[in-house]
């Protein structure tokens, strides 16, 4: 049951390795192609053997993913892939394990694996796309949905607060937290190579456009001509500078958090610069709650910190238990506490 | 039952009785179950067989005195083979008016009574909503009441004692086990014993405790208040090493057994509810034998963290009771259509709901049956006493690898807390479970069948050229792919139910306890064993030819059942529900069968199960 060392002549293997047989089912234009691509692109530059790779997905749009990866996959119940990819991962400690969720699945049904999941830190990779609406079940509101919004199940609009996911992951202190556009595709790839270079739980939520049921929610920050003015990209120890000419930047107000133009007596050592490895999660937290129209969306990684994995701590318990007592021996497990014997003639002592 | 005879080792004279029956009661916070297990462990090293069975209030720390804190402890031991804690007790032991008021409609006719009359005061009476002093206004006649004031004997016997007053008092029931201890000759050196080992830590508390013990044995002994004394002669039970066991211990015990002779390591996971979390808590120290437990933020993450488990190659079990079991339904569903490995424990207690948690039932057996959306079969087993347990939990996860599939194992709070001599397995004789990671990377295919079992191959992730998908929609026979089909959907529905169906190839013939065929035929399951074996044993011992059988495979039935039933004229299962064993059987083979059905949170007694049979005969 421990997985085979790869054969030492197989080839590189390339992304054609990592696509199955299976035909991709989702509506032409959905953003979770684009999600796909860049995970199959990414998965050869792993140094992960195929075999040792497990997708573990629940149910929703994004949760066909696994059919389509060339590796082991688990297409499972709704909200429950963390809770599956928590087993596997405490099993059989060697596998890469992966969780692709949506919004419904991950944060509603599965809010509270993942709240666990996150905390634990269980050294699984999750992969959250987020479109703000259910798509396979044609159009209802999500935990991410906005106030107001229209949806089947909320024709006179929604009167729910929705959730950031970000600021979620962050709330529960997962050590690797950070966010991604399906049309920014480089940039994804760079995001979900981080989140399987870290060591610990990852969370990565992409923001996905479902063309069918709420086509154009991310618009506002895909638009060629304003994106750079909408989004900030985070890079760990840079200032956060965003803008189209690089001109605008973001800056600590007491404890709010404003937006400053560069020049005019500001310059790059007036703005704050971001800590991804800051293990004080409150400021990643800060970030990730802006909301006012005029200021960027976070890109990139929000956290990145080291901590002891959970199913790590589970198998040194076990090697600790081991190295003290010894193997156990089921014959002294069986043998022990007060015992007395029956003797043939019937007497007893 | 009792011939008197001289006692050569005590100056008072000894009874001789085949079975004695005691119930200790008292405060949860008086330590009864340590009296209780106490005195087990001092009947078995007398050598009678014995059963026991605790009663704990449902509050942890109900106020002292009161009606809902009494805590019960009850333990019946006998020179013959015997099958349950015993119905009415004789002796009941009772610390305080509270124990004695809820205890005493269970006291056999004539039954004795010993309590602790120092603790029958006015705050206490009130308490427990006594108008007047029961030892007093002559409301127990009816019973031999031994009144004796253990609060001051105690006291008196630890004056010297360096401890405070508080805990010398809490010595206490040492000094009234060493009573009871003296009343039915039992051994003090293991519970000496157990205290030098307990408190080891205080000189100060091993002295106090022993003393109160011995002080108690040496009262009952050198004063009039007993004239004699009880003997029950040992048991003649089978050669052997024994040692005492609950149903909860023995389960662990067979768990990480069978680990052992399938070679493959044992993941549980589990939330904590009662009455199973014992079991979670006995895993958790056996790290050494390599088991991983998971306690999870709820049931349903409980057996999904299982499944993953499973899935990843280990032998996965989750353990819960009623309410749990009812959240991790759909889950089971999806190993049932993974066709994955997965033993979940119910330990039973009374429902619906919340119902009564400390109390025992057997009214999940149609949940674990078929309380699943869609045509979804397990395997369903249920031991019969509490060292069954170790046997049944080998049994469930040989099931689960043997046929990937999800098996329920149906205990009990009564099976999961009542204990019995266990005579020691030989190790060497207990039989391997064959288990098989391997599959040929040119013609695997995931759903590709056993021919003889119908399982699929438990290919796990790690091997290179196998990789493949599954999960919860409907599957392709043989390839494993997503599928629509119409035909292929029935084609697998009736794939899964002929796997579990030949499940029935592997279990043992029914064992039939007297006639092959007859007037009246009584099929058990679970825990009510003990009951009905013995019920069935008084009747054939006054002449009368009655048959049992006990089921401990309920999904499938075994392959001779059906014809065993149809021997009989009549054929009547008692079960501790509304009679769902008795539907399953009838839907099973459309014969009439009779129920004789409880629901009170107890146990069966002998004498129920036996006057429903000479009511039929
Ligand atoms: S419904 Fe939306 S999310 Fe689902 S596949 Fe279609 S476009 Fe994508």
């Amino acid at each position: 049951m421990t997985p085979t060392a790869p054969p030492a002549a197989r080839p590189a293997p390339t992304r054609q390795d990592f696509v199955s047989d299976q035909e991709v089912r989702w509506c032409p234009g959905c953003g979770d192609y684009s999600i796909l691509a860049q995970m199959q692109k990414i998965m050869p530059d792993l140094g992960i053997a195929r075999e040792n790779i497990v997708f573990v997905s629940g149910i929703g749009c994004s949760s066909r993913f696994p059919y389509y990866m060339n590796t082991y996959g688990f297409h499972t119940i709704h909200g429950r892939a963390t809770a599956i990819a928590t087993g596997i991962k405490c099993a059989h400690p060697e596998l890469s394990v992966w969780v692709m969720t949506g919004d419904g699945d991950g944060l509603s049904i599965g809010g509270n694996h993942m709240l666990h999941i996150l905390r634990r830190n269980v050294d699984v990779k999750i992969v959250l796309f987020n479109n703000r609406i259910y798509g396979l079940t044609k159009g209802q509101l999500s935990p991410t949905s906005e106030l107001g919004k229209i949806t089947k199940s909320t024709p006179v609009g929604s009167i729910e607060h929705p959730i950031n996911p970000v600021s979620f992951a962050i709330a529960a202190e997962a050590t690797f937290v950070a966010r991604a556009i399906d049309s920014e595709t480089a940039h994804m790839q760079e995001v979900l190579k981080r989140a399987a270079a870290h060591k610990g739980v990852a969370f990565v939520e992409i923001l996905q456009n479902c063309n069918i049921f709420n086509d154009g929610a991310w618009d506002s920050l895909k638009d060629r001509e304003v994106k750079s003015d909408r989004l900030v990209n985070l890079q760990n120890r840079k200032p956060l500078v965003f803008g189209k000419n690089r001109d605008k930047g973001i800056r600590l107000n007491g404890y709010k958090l404003e937006v400053a133009s560069l020049g005019a007596g500001v310059s790059e050592s007036d703005l704050l610069v971001y800590d991804e490895t800051e293990t004080d999660s409150s400021f990643a937290f800060l970030l990730s709650r802006e909301g006012r129209p005029d200021f960027p969306v976070p890109i990139g990684v929000f956290r990145d910190v080291v901590a002891p994995t959970y199913d790590e701590l589970m198998s040194r318990q076990i090697a600790q238990a081991q190295a003290k007592k010894g193997p156990g021996s089921l014959e002294d497990l069986i043998y022990s506490g007060m015992r007395w014997t029956v003797k043939a003639n019937g007497t007893s002592v | 039952m009792a011939t008197k005879s001289q006692a050569a080792n005590n100056n008072k004279p000894v009874e001789i009785v085949d079975r004695v029956t005691i119930r200790f009661a008292g405060d949860s916070g008086d330590g009864i179950q340590i009296s209780g297990n106490q005195f087990t462990m001092a009947t078995a090293f007398a050598g009678n067989d014995l059963g026991t069975m605790p009663d704990y209030p449902a509050e942890i720390r109900a106020p002292a005195g009161s009606l809902p804190g009494v805590s019960n402890f009850q333990i019946s031991f006998s020179e013959r083979d015997i099958h349950t804690p015993g119905d009415a007790p004789d002796v009941l032991v009772a610390m305080n008016p509270a124990a004695l008021k809820v205890n005493l409609r269970d006291l056999g006719a004539g039954g004795t009574i010993i309590v602790n009359s120092d603790s029958f005061a006015t705050a206490n009476l009130k308490k427990a909503g006594y108008e007047a002093n029961p030892l007093e206004d002559g409301s127990l006649q009816a019973y031999r009441l031994i009144p004796i004031a253990i609060t001051q004997l105690n006291a008196k016997a630890l004056e010297e004692s360096p401890l405070s007053k508080k805990e010398r008092d809490r010595c206490k029931n040492f000094y009234a086990l060493g009573v009871i201890y003296w009343l039915y000759d039992r051994p003090l050196q293991p519970t000496l014993d157990f205290i030098a080992d307990k408190f080891a830590k205080s000189p100060d508390m091993v002295a106090a405790n022993q003393t109160a013990l011995k002080s108690g044995y040496n009262f009952a002994d050198t004063t009039e208040i007993f004239t004699s004394h009880f003997r029950v002669r040992q048991a003649q039970l089978p050669p052997g090493e024994y040692r005492n066991i609950t149903g909860t211990e023995a389960l662990v015990l067979g768990l990480v057994a069978a680990s052992q002779l399938a070679e493959t390591p044992l993941f549980y996971g589990s939330y904590p509810i009662t009455p199973a979390s014992d079991m979670l808590h006995e895993l958790a120290y056996l790290k050494n034998f390599g088991v991983k437990t998971f306690q999870a933020e709820d049931e349903i993450a409980a057996v999904c963290a299982t499944i993953g488990a499973s899935y990843a190659g280990s032998i996965g079990v989750t353990g819960t009771s009623g309410p749990g079991a009812a959240l991790k339904s759909e889950a089971v569903g999806l190993a049932v259509m993974a066709e994955l490995p997965l033993v979940v424990v119910n330990v039973q207690r009374a429902g619906p709901s919340t119902g009564m948690p400390t109390k025992t039932e057997q009214a999940d057996l149609l949940q674990a049956a078929v309380g699943r959306n869609g045509e979804c079969p397990v395997v369903v087993l249920a031991p019969a006493t509490p060292a069954d347990c170790f046997s049944m939990a080998i049994e469930a996860c040989r099931l689960a690898v043997k046929y990937m599939t999800p098996v329920y194992l149906m205990t009990d709070g009564y099976l999961a807390n009542g204990s019995e001599p266990w005579r020691l397995p030989d190790l060497t004789s207990l039989k391997k479970i064959t288990v098989s990671h391997e599959a040929d990377a040119k013609s695997f295919e995931p759903y590709q069948r056993d021919p003889k079992t119908l399982a699929r191959p438990w290919v796990v992730p790690g091997a290179p050229g196998l990789e493949y998908r599954i999960g919860g929609l409907e599957k392709a026979e043989v390839t494993g792919d997503v599928s629509y089909d119409p035909v292929n959907h029935e084609r697998m529905v009736l794939l899964r139910a002929e796997k579990i169906r030949r499940v029935a190839q592997d279990i043992p013939p029914t064992e039939i306890f007297g006639e092959a065929s007859g007037q009246l035929l009584l099929v058990s399951w679970g825990s009510t064993f003990g009951a009905v074996h013995s019920a069935v044993e008084r009747v054939r011992a006054n002449g009368k030819k009655v048959s049992s059988v006990h089921l401990r495979h309920i999904s499938p039935f075994p392959a001779d059942l059906g014809q065993i039933l149809k021997s009989f004229e009549t054929v009547l299962v008692p079960e501790l529900n509304l009679g769902q064993l008795r539907l399953l059987l009838r839907g099973e083979y459309g014969l009439p069968v009779v129920g004789l059905n409880k629901v009170q949170g107890r146990p069966f007694t002998i004498g129920e199960v036996q006057q429903k049979i000479e009511e039929l005969i």
